[in-house]
Formats: structure tokens, C-alpha cells, sequence
């Protein structure tokens, strides 16, 4: 069993941060959405949705780094985009001299020799017609590497060999349909390997896996890198295996990093309040585990309408004034409130609040209108009611102003600031508790 | 979650008892045995959960006891629910029982919602179809109260399935599977589809069924950490055949059987420190191997276990291990406790 | 170890024992074949073997017909005009006084050499087309997606004659003018199916590796993107087929297709034997009409059994039936529950670990055969 230390062994080599492999500045990645649902909603066409919105790192040479988040994170899109397979709206992939954003698609293609990608689903990323000789060997061809039929097997075979396709044989003339999950993941490896690439993204590459075979892959990816001087950009959900893998990990919500560090650092002492909570949502296969109750609330906002301030203020146990309290966070907490309430209860306290879509605007001020027959006094009692009921809920803290005005109560925020990456011990976070 | 095991009384009368189900599917090749002989009692209110390898037949198992098979499958055994044999019913019977009493929850949520229907009128034309005789203002009371206990406010009770985020049409669905009140549900991989801070939500929910609903629930999933957190019992899946069953925190802190621990091994968790795997694949279920459906794969096997079936074994605590490890005994043949030589497992049979 | 990976239920099984080129090939034409069940398989199996003999007609046609198709005398004796079958015309003689039967065999020949030539032309084009349009999209495909509309919306005999009519100076009345005209009605058809399908098969992530890999976009097309959209090709081609034989028996009937001289064929004859049914004269248009008939139910039945059995939505599935084999006697779980009911009461702690020796391990039998 190759443990983690065995692995870092090659990269323990003097690597200062000149030893970037790749160098990604403010890399942005937005998409225009086209008379969307959401478009109508809000009477506004043309909505962008930032899949990356500013994201700075550098890759070491032979390092794995993790890219880590949840569905809508950007992630995947992040790593398409280190390979030019999505293009970026702004900032930089420096990859030596070259800045990859800034090349045509042709003059990318020589560059792929170098950056190759492992997908999700192994079946999908294996063309259904090709056998696995001619899947393996096609890249070769590509890049016009070997000159005929014979060295192209030579080749497929120290390939297939290296990834532990065995015996090759067996596997040359297969199509995908007839190999396993696992054993097309291994195809698809020996495809990236082929032609000596320096950096691998391996996208979520054995989350459609089965449980018995995910160390044997995760252990042959550790493998290749040390034979072949691999780095690793390795994109997942899951936690657990990138502790495993990882040497670096970076935290991902709805396009930013909002924290990166070592491994070690991020797992023993996470300081984002969203790393935190990822850490304690993993369902450990442990009898003594308890299930977690102080899980953030809600899910991943809408990307098209992001929060105001730090995106993960409505979610967070932790936020305060600077955090970008607004007034969209206004109708979940009622909503909450009123999940515990009989029903004549809720049916008063929903009669008092005229026009629950007002709350819909993003915005750090709103006015609650009162509903037919109640008072702005009534509405104002209603929100100080759900304050008494529970003055630990952080968006208080995020409430400039209270009073009733013209006939409507007037609710102000505290004006919200967007958090940056900042180093703050071992690691970078940004979250305005560091 | 020890208090909440308390609450189900253990002498209860089981809401479904399987006994010897058997489920094959045709294929050109031949049948697919992918429920072969698996007995097993759920009791009201208890949450088991079954695990294994993708393709071992946890799904034909959940879909099969709520008589859901497709084209060509044959069952056999008996499905024994609330004293009737679900295997002989008669079809329409059947149907009668999904929804009221037979519930079942799916792993992608919006594909079950009709997309022009608002949540109101899903939730009041299901109980208007299943129990007729309620009014219009008790079907919107029970319905807004199951929502209420899902974590569905009440404000959001008429809007349409596209307006609530993945989790929440999840939820919505177990509400809905939850509202006429069925005595039995299954929920297949309920929360794959989900990212980890949902999931750990849903997993929540699920785990609180006990206390609000005595529900009995077959959870099926391949991640173990949510049968470690949401389930009372768990049963451990290989190859058509249940090869360990039994309280989920026993089974967990001592795997008895091979697979079981194999699989507990393999799963790379936040403890993980080193890489751990099960040899080859599970075994193609149109030919199975002879005795153990393990032993090929098996660190453990023995001589007797290519060439006799094992037996299950129950201890006092009513756990269940069908491995000839675990006896008995006096049912091996002479020398057959000797390990059995295997061969290598190459890459080539692997999952 | 005879271990293979699991396959999904309900998945095609891939034989792989299959090793050489040839031998996927026949595999997979035998597929439908083996897949098929009830009706689509009598109409597959009988289609196939009408198209069969239809096509050995075609092919042996010299040796087939006793006459040439435009012969009107053998050995310097006229034949006669409109006579009545006999044993050296077997279906009689028509009006131009031809043999009916030489005609009705080499009239064959021609409906396979025109359908087989406006099949291919129709398919290299539109698929070529189609891919294109597709993979590319942008305004070369609203162009395309334009034109080919309008030439579907076009009615299709109306455009067969159109084009018959335009071509008929330069390539003259023969059977190439005549695949022409089918082959610009048809293109639509496999314009649409390759385009759409290309447009769904451009997102497979397949696609997207090879991207990654650096593989310039007619690689792209021809490796990756043709041999996954152009499955659903045979299937249309049969039913077109069928629809062509009637195309181009209408273009004959109409006058326009294929000139007597040129080539027998069996529109134009029944054409010429309109008048002879009103005097009793049969046999100058049952042959030929029986022929087209044939033809055109034959390669319907091959094309409506593909369908059936290669479109997921129709197929239904050749099964074994399951047998249940009896199990062995005594059902052993009802001897659980006493075991399990008795043992309720004593503290649980005490099972915990029980190994092969434990006094307190008592045995059930799980799933006995």
C-alpha cells in the first residue's frame, strides 16, 4: 500500500516559486444566459452567470492540487479552463511563456500534448466505436508522433502495460462496452499518458466508480505521478479523498476560492466557516458517528443572482455586519420561523406582511408593506418577535435600521464588502473573520 | 440515535417479512439471478439499510418487494406485508397498496414531478386518489403539515416543481411518499444525485423518520457512512444474496464477514491512511460461482467455500452472517477449512 | 477464473470472444436478426428474404429473362402484339409487343442499379451535410436547415419531376437522370437525422476528450462524431428504398423517368397497359404491378423490423424465459423465526463476535437450491 508520504517523495525536491508549473491570475469565466427563466423573473435579460469569477493560484510543478466543491462551485469549469477547453472571459493561464487564453485553438493544440484531462465517466470520455487500441493510440496519430501501425502498438502497449491493463492482449480489441468501469477509467489514463504529458486535471475520475475499485485507480494515479513526474489537478466533492490525494487543496464556492492551502492545514484547522461545515456534512462509515444537526442551512444560491457581499453569508453561522447582509435573506428566516409555527399562527403572522416578492430584489435596503388590514406597527412587532425568538441568528447582526416609515416598515443593511483571499496562517481564506 | 433505536420495540410484529425471495431476469443469455434467496424482516418504524457493489441487486431487491419488476423478471419466495403475500397478490391488489401502504423514493427527484403541476396539487391529487373521503381542507392541513416537516415553509406550498433546488424537490418527494402515511418505504440511493451539504440534510430527515412517522424504511445506498448515520440495521449485499445482516453498529465495529470488512477497508474516508481494495469484480450473475459468491474474491476463503453454499448463521443479538468462517462447523467436510489456493486476480477482472 | 464484469441488466451483450474486422461486421448485421422478437421478426426474416430474391433476379437477369428488354423479334418471327401468355411468352406480350416477362425481370435490374445509385448519392450527401451542419452550426447550419426544409416541404414527386426534367438534356432519359431526381428528394430526410444527432452527440464528453487531445475538428467529425450518428442511417435507407421503387415507378408512369429505350421499367409499362385493362387484356399490367408491390412491401418489411428492432422505443426484446428451478425441500428460513422470536429476551451484548465455536450461535439456511 503506497501511502501518502511514498508519493511526495519525488516532489519533495527544491521547489521554490519559481517551480510553478502554471501561473492562474483573476481567471474569470462568465457565461451570458439568454432569455432565461430566471431573465423573465426579474424583467432583465442578458444575466451572466460567473461559473469563475477571480480566481488566482499557482500550480506547483509535481504537486496535486484539489480543487474542491459542490455542483455550481466552478470547479469543472475551472479546470476546463487550465486546459483551454472553455475559454476565459478575462485574466491569465500562464503556462511558461505563454498565456493560454490568448491562443487560437489551433496554436492551443500543440500545447494538449502537455495538458491532458481524465473525465468523470469513463464511459462516456471512450468514443463507443473505437477499440482501445485505436482509442489509446488515436492521440499519437493526432499529434502525427508515430509513423505507422506498428509503432503505434509499441506504444499503446507500454501504455496499457504502465496503467496495468494486463495481459494487453486481452484488451487491444475490446470496445469500451465490453470493459468495466474501472478498466475503462484505466483506458482513459493510459489515453492522457500516452503522449508524456506534465499536467493531468482529472475531473471527479472515480466518483462514478464502485467503492472496491476507487483506491486501485486513486493508487495508479499515484503511481503514474511518480514514474512520470506527473502534476496533478484533481477536481472532486469529496473531501475524504482529497485529504488522501491532495498535497494542496483549494475550497471552491459559486466560482471563487475562499480558502487554499496544505492539506494538512486545511483538514486539522479549517478556518472558512463553508470548510467547516463541508467537513462535518462527510457521512462517516464510523458506528460512534453522530449525524451532524448544526448543518448550514439552505443550498448553493442561484449563480446567476449571487448574494450580496461573501456568497456564503446566508449560509453561514459565523457572518456579521461586513458579511453582506440583504434583504433576500430577509424571507428564508421568516420562512423558518414560520416551519415551527401552528397553523393559525403562521396564518396570522402571513397576513400581517403584504408582498413576500419584494424580498426577491437583491438589495440592502426593502420595505415591508403591511397586508390588508394590519399596520406598519404590526409588521414591526412581527419582525421584533422573530428577533426575541431568536437573537443568535447572525443576520441580526447585519440590521442597520428598524422602524416603521410611511406606512411600511424600512429595513437597512449594513453595507456588505466582498471578501478577498488573504493568507492567514499556513493558508489563504477569504472570509472577513481573518 | 441510541434513543431513537430504543423507541422501535424490538418484539415488535415485523410490517414485512421476506423469506427466500428469489428474483431472475431473462436475458438472451440466460436468467439474471439477481435476487437469489434473501429473507429479512422489517419491523415498523425501523431503518435498514442495504449496501454493496453496483450490481449485486440491491435495486432489483427494493423495487422487487414493492412489485415493480420489469418485462421477464420472475419472482418466487414470499413478500409477507401486513399478513398478505405480496408475491401472490393479484396485480390491481398491488397497485391498490403502492402509495397508501407501499411507498418508494427515487434518486433524481425532478424526473417524478410533473413540471406543470404545482406542489399543492401533487400532494391533494395523490390523497384525493388514495383516500377519497378527506376533504379538500384536511388534504391542504396534512399535506402542508408533512411539508412542514421536511423543512418545506408553508409560503412555498403552490409554487411549481422548478422553482425549489434539488434538495428541496428531494424533500418534496419523500413528503409526498410520506403524506398518505405508508407503513413501508423504499428509497433507492436517495441522495446521489445531491451535493454533500444536502445530502447531510437529507440524511438528517431520513434519520428523523422514526421519530416523526413509524415508517418502516429499506434505504438503499453504496456509501456506508450514510448507513453509519441514518440506519437502525443494516444488510450487507453480494451477488443476489444478503451475506451479513444485523444491528448497524455492530456490524460496523465488527464485520464478521469478509465482504463486509473488505468493504468497510475499501471505503476512503476522512480516517483513510492508506489505500485498500477488493480484488476482481462481482461475479456475473448469469453464471455465479459455485458455494460462496465471495470466495474467488475472498482473503479469507477456505476449501469448503468454492463448493458448498454457506449457511446463515444467527447470533443471540439477531445478526445474520452467511460465511462458512462463522460456521457451522459440523457442516464441513474433512479438510475443507483449508485455505483455498488462489489464483491471481489480474486487472482484467476487475470492476 | 471465470469471472467477466457484471453487465446491467437489460444491457446488449457484447460478445467478446469476437476478434477480427470482418467478424464485428457480420456481428453486428446479425444483431437485429438475433435482438428481434415476434412480428418484427417475421416481417425482418420474410422481408429479407423477398428483397433477396428480388435482388437474385436483378443480378441474374440475363440468364433470368429469355428475351432482351427491348427485343421485339427472336429468330426473325415477330413477336405478337398484345398476345396472351403462352409457353414461349410466359406473361404474354404488350402492346410494343416486348416480352412481359423479359420486361418484368430486367425491370428489376433497373429499380435495383437506380435505388442503389440514388441511395448512396442521397446518403454521402446528407450525411456529409448533415455532420457538417452539426458539428459547425452557426449560419452554414441555419442555411443549410433553411434549404433542406424547403426541400422537404417541396412536394416530393413534384421535385422528383422537376429535377428529371432539368437534368433530362444533359444526362439524358436514362437511369442516371432517374436516381438524380430520387436522390434530391430524400436528401432532406438524412440531412435532418445526421444533423440532429450531431448536434446531441457534439456535448458526449467522448467528443470533448478529444478535443483535449488535441484533435483538430475533421478528426473530430470523421472519428468520433460519423460512426455514432449515422446508426439510425440503415434504417432509413431501407424504408427509403422502398419508398424510391415507388418514386420511380411514378416518374415512369408519369413520363418522365426512365425512357423505354434506356431501360425496362415497370412504371412506363404499366402506363402503356392503362388501355389494355379496359379490353381484358391482364397480363400487361398484373406483372409489373405485382412487381412493384412486391418490392416495395419486401424492403417496407426489412425497414419496419429494423426499426422495431433497433429504435429503443419500439424494441421489444428477445428473452429466454426465466425458469425458477424448485429448491431443494424443506424451506429452511421458516425455522428463523422461532430461532430469532426465542432469543429476543437475552441481553444482546452477549452475541457480539460470535465466532464458529459460540454456544450461541444457532444456524438458518439462506436461500437453499
Amino acid at each position: 500500500m503506497p501511502t501518502k508520504l511514498d508519493a511526495q517523495v519525488p516532489s519533495s525536491a527544491p521547489g521554490g516559486a519559481d517551480d510553478a508549473l502554471m501561473k492562474v491570475r483573476d481567471l474569470q469565466v462568465h457565461y451570458a444566459l439568454r432569455g432565461s427563466s430566471m431573465g423573465r423573473l426579474f424583467g432583465a435579460g442578458g444575466d451572466v452567470v460567473k461559473a469563475v469569477d477571480g480566481v488566482t493560484f499557482d500550480l506547483r510543478r509535481r504537486e496535486v492540487l484539489g480543487l474542491v466543491g459542490e455542483s455550481g462551485s466552478g470547479k469543472t469549469t475551472l479546470g476546463r479552463a487550465l486546459l483551454g477547453l472553455v475559454r476565459p472571459t478575462g485574466g491569465e493561464v500562464r503556462y511558461g511563456e505563454h498565456d493560454l487564453p490568448s491562443l487560437s485553438e489551433r496554436r492551443l493544440r500543440p500545447f494538449r500534448r502537455k495538458l491532458q484531462m481524465v473525465f468523470q465517466d469513463p464511459s462516456a470520455a471512450l468514443n463507443p466505436s473505437m477499440d482501445i487500441e485505436a482509442a489509446v493510440g488515436h492521440p499519437l496519430q493526432i499529434h502525427k508522433l508515430v509513423a505507422n501501425r506498428t509503432e503505434r502498438r509499441e506504444r499503446v502497449v507500454e501504455a496499457l502495460e504502465r496503467v496495468g491493463l494486463a495481459p494487453v492482449e486481452r484488451f487491444l480489441s475490446k470496445y469500451p462496452s465490453d470493459l468495466s468501469g474501472g478498466q475503462k477509467q484505466r483506458a482513459v489514463l493510459a489515453r492522457a499518458i500516452i503522449l508524456g504529458p506534465e499536467l493531468l486535471v482529472a475531473d471527479e475520475p472515480i466518483s462514478m466508480l464502485d467503492m472496491s475499485v476507487r483506491a486501485k485507480i486513486l493508487e495508479l494515479m499515484l503511481d503514474l505521478k511518480r514514474d512520470l513526474d506527473l502534476t496533478y489537478v484533481y477536481i472532486t466533492h469529496d473531501l475524504a479523498t482529497a485529504k488522501f490525494f491532495c498535497d494542496r487543496v483549494a475550497i471552491m464556492y459559486l466560482g471563487r476560492i475562499v480558502e487554499i492551502g496544505p492539506t494538512e492545514e486545511i483538514f486539522s484547522d479549517p478556518k472558512h466557516p463553508y470548510t467547516k461545515a463541508l467537513l462535518r456534512a462527510i457521512p462517516e462509515p464510523d458506528p460512534g458517528a453522530l449525524v451532524p444537526r448544526d448543518l448550514p442551512r439552505g443550498e448553493i444560491p442561484d449563480a446567476a443572482a449571487p448574494p450580496l457581499g461573501c456568497s456564503f453569508h446566508p449560509r453561514c453561522p459565523a457572518a456579521f455586519e461586513k458579511c453582506g447582509w440583504e434583504t433576500r435573506d430577509l424571507r428564508p428566516l421568516l420562512e423558518q420561523r414560520w416551519l415551527g409555527l401552528d397553523e393559525d399562527a403562521y396564518d396570522a403572522e402571513r397576513a400581517t406582511i403584504g408582498n413576500l416578492d419584494s424580498l426577491d430584489v437583491p438589495a440592502h435596503q426593502v420595505r415591508l408593506s403591511p397586508g390588508r388590514g394590519r399596520g406598519p406597527g404590526d409588521v414591526e412587532a412581527l419582525v421584533q418577535r422573530a428577533r426575541e425568538a431568536d437573537p443568535q441568528e447572525p443576520l441580526w447582526k447585519g440590521v442597520k435600521r428598524l422602524e416603521a416609515q410611511d406606512g411600511a416598515v424600512a429595513v437597512d443593511f449594513h453595507e456588505g464588502e466582498d471578501p478577498r483571499l488573504r493568507p492567514a496562517g499556513a493558508v489563504e481564506v477569504a472570509c472577513h473573520l481573518y | 440515535m441510541t434513543a431513537a433505536r430504543a423507541d422501535v420495540p424490538s418484539y415488535a410484529e415485523p410490517v414485512l417479512s421476506v423469506a427466500d425471495l428469489r428474483v431472475w431476469y431473462g436475458t438472451e443469455r440466460g436468467p439474471v439471478r439477481a435476487v437469489d434467496g434473501v429473507s429479512f424482516d422489517l419491523r415498523p418504524g425501523e431503518t435498514l439499510g442495504l449496501v454493496g457493489e453496483s450490481g449485486c441487486g440491491k435495486s432489483t431487491l427494493g423495487r422487487g418487494l414493492l412489485g415493480l419488476l420489469p418485462a421477464g423478471a420472475k419472482a418466487d419466495g414470499e413478500i409477507r406485508f401486513k399478513g398478505t403475500n405480496l408475491l401472490q397478490a393479484k396485480r390491481r391488489d398491488i397497485d391498490r397498496l403502492r402509495g397508501p401502504e407501499l411507498g418508494m423514493i427515487f434518486q433524481e427527484p425532478l424526473t417524478r414531478l410533473n413540471p406543470l403541476m404545482r406542489i399543492s396539487e401533487h400532494f391533494e391529487e395523490t390523497l384525493r386518489a388514495h383516500e377519497p373521503q378527506i376533504g379538500k381542507e384536511e388534504a391542504r392541513r396534512r399535506s402542508i403539515d408533512t411539508l412542514r416537516k421536511m423543512g418545506i415553509p408553508p409560503t412555498r406550498y403552490r409554487a411549481y416543481p422548478h422553482e425549489f433546488s434539488g434538495g428541496m424537490r428531494q424533500r418534496i418527494m419523500i413528503a409526498l411518499a410520506l403524506v398518505l402515511r405508508p407503513a413501508f418505504i423504499v428509497a433507492d440511493e436517495p441522495t446521489t444525485a445531491l451535493d454533500v451539504l444536502v445530502e447531510a440534510q437529507i440524511i438528517r430527515i431520513l434519520a428523523d423518520l422514526r421519530r416523526n412517522f413509524d415508517t418502516a424504511l429499506l434505504l438503499i445506498t453504496h456509501n456506508l457512512g450514510i448507513v453509519a448515520e441514518a440506519c437502525d440495521r443494516v444488510a450487507v449485499m453480494y451477488a443476489g444474496h444478503l451475506v451479513e445482516d444485523g444491528d448497524a453498529r455492530e456490524v460496523f465495529a465488527k464485520p464478521r464477514h469478509p465482504y463486509t470488512r473488505e468493504l468497510l477497508r475499501s471505503t476512503i474516508s476522512l480516517q483513510t491512511t492508506g489505500l485498500h481494495y477488493i480484488p476482481g469484480a462481482p461475479p456475473d450473475l448469469v453464471e455465479p460461482p459455485p458455494g460462496c459468491k465471495f470466495h474467488p474474491r475472498c482473503p479469507d476463503a477456505m476449501v469448503v467455500c468454492g463448493a458448498q453454499d454457506p449457511v446463515a448463521v444467527q447470533t443471540a443479538s439477531g445478526s445474520r452472517v452467511a460465511c462458512w468462517l462463522h460456521g457451522p462447523a459440523d457442516r464441513i467436510d474433512e479438510g475443507g477449512t483449508a485455505r483455498m489456493a488462489q489464483e491471481e486476480i489480474s486487472v482484467a477482472d476487475e470492476a | 477464473m471465470a469471472i467477466t464484469p457484471t453487465v446491467e441488466v437489460g444491457e446488449p451483450q457484447h460478445d467478446s470472444t469476437h476478434r477480427s474486422r470482418l467478424a464485428r461486421i457480420a456481428f453486428v448485421i446479425a444483431t437485429p436478426y438475433r435482438q428481434s422478437a415476434g412480428i418484427a421478426r417475421a416481417m425482418l426474416v420474410v422481408g429479407t428474404v423477398l428483397t433477396g430474391l428480388m435482388v437474385l433476379v436483378a443480378v441474374f437477369a440475363p440468364l433470368i429473362a429469355p428475351y432482351d428488354f427491348d427485343q421485339v423479334s427472336d429468330g426473325g418471327a415477330r413477336f405478337p402484339k398484345q398476345g396472351e401468355p403462352s409457353g414461349t411468352h410466359w406473361f404474354g406480350t404488350n402492346v410494343q409487343t416486348f416480352d412481359v416477362f423479359s420486361r418484368v425481370v430486367w425491370g428489376a435490374r433497373t429499380e435495383l442499379k437506380v435505388v442503389l445509385m440514388a441511395l448512396a448519392l442521397t446518403i454521402v450527401i446528407g450525411v456529409v451535410l448533415g455532420l457538417v451542419a452539426g458539428f459547425v452550426g452557426g449560419w452554414l447550419d441555419r442555411i443549410l436547415v433553411l434549404i433542406m426544409d424547403s426541400l422537404f416541404a417541396f412536394p416530393y414527386l413534384l421535385l422528383a419531376i422537376v429535377v428529371a426534367f432539368l437534368l433530362s438534356d444533359k444526362l439524358g432519359g436514362g437511369v442516371t437522370t432517374a436516381a438524380a431526381a430520387i436522390t434530391a428528394v430524400y436528401i432532406p430526410q438524412y440531412f435532418r437525422v445526421v444533423r440532429n444527432s450531431t448536434v446531441s452527440a457534439k456535448e458526449a464528453t467522448y467528443v470533448e476528450a478529444a478535443r483535449a487531445l488535441g484533435a483538430p475538428p475533421h478528426i473530430i467529425m470523421s472519428r468520433y462524431l460519423f460512426t455514432n450518428v449515422i446508426q439510425s442511417v440503415p434504417v432509413i435507407a431501407t424504408l427509403n428504398a422502398a419508398d424510391a421503387v415507388g418514386t420511380l415507378a411514378a416518374l415512369g408512369f408519369l413520363g418522365y423517368g426512365i425512357q423505354p429505350t434506356e431501360a425496362a421499367e415497370w412504371g412506363y409499362d404499366l402506363n402503356r397497359a392503362m388501355d389494355d385493362a379496359t379490353s381484358g387484356i391482364w397480363w400487361t399490367a398484373v406483372y409489373p404491378g405485382l412487381a412493384i408491390v412486391l418490392l416495395v412491401m419486401a424492403l417496407t418489411f426489412v425497414g419496419e423490423g429494423l426499426n422495431e428492432t433497433l429504435n429503443p422505443t419500439l424494441r421489444v426484446r428477445r428473452l429466454l424465459p426465466v425458469v425458477l428451478p424448485p429448491r431443494q425441500p424443506a424451506a429452511p428460513v421458516e425455522n428463523a423465526i422461532p430461532v430469532e422470536k426465542a432469543e429476543v429476551g437475552r441481553d444482546r451484548r452477549t452475541g457480539v463476535g460470535g465466532s464458529p465455536a459460540d454456544p450461541e450461535t444457532s444456524t438458518t439456511e439462506e436461500g437453499g437450491r
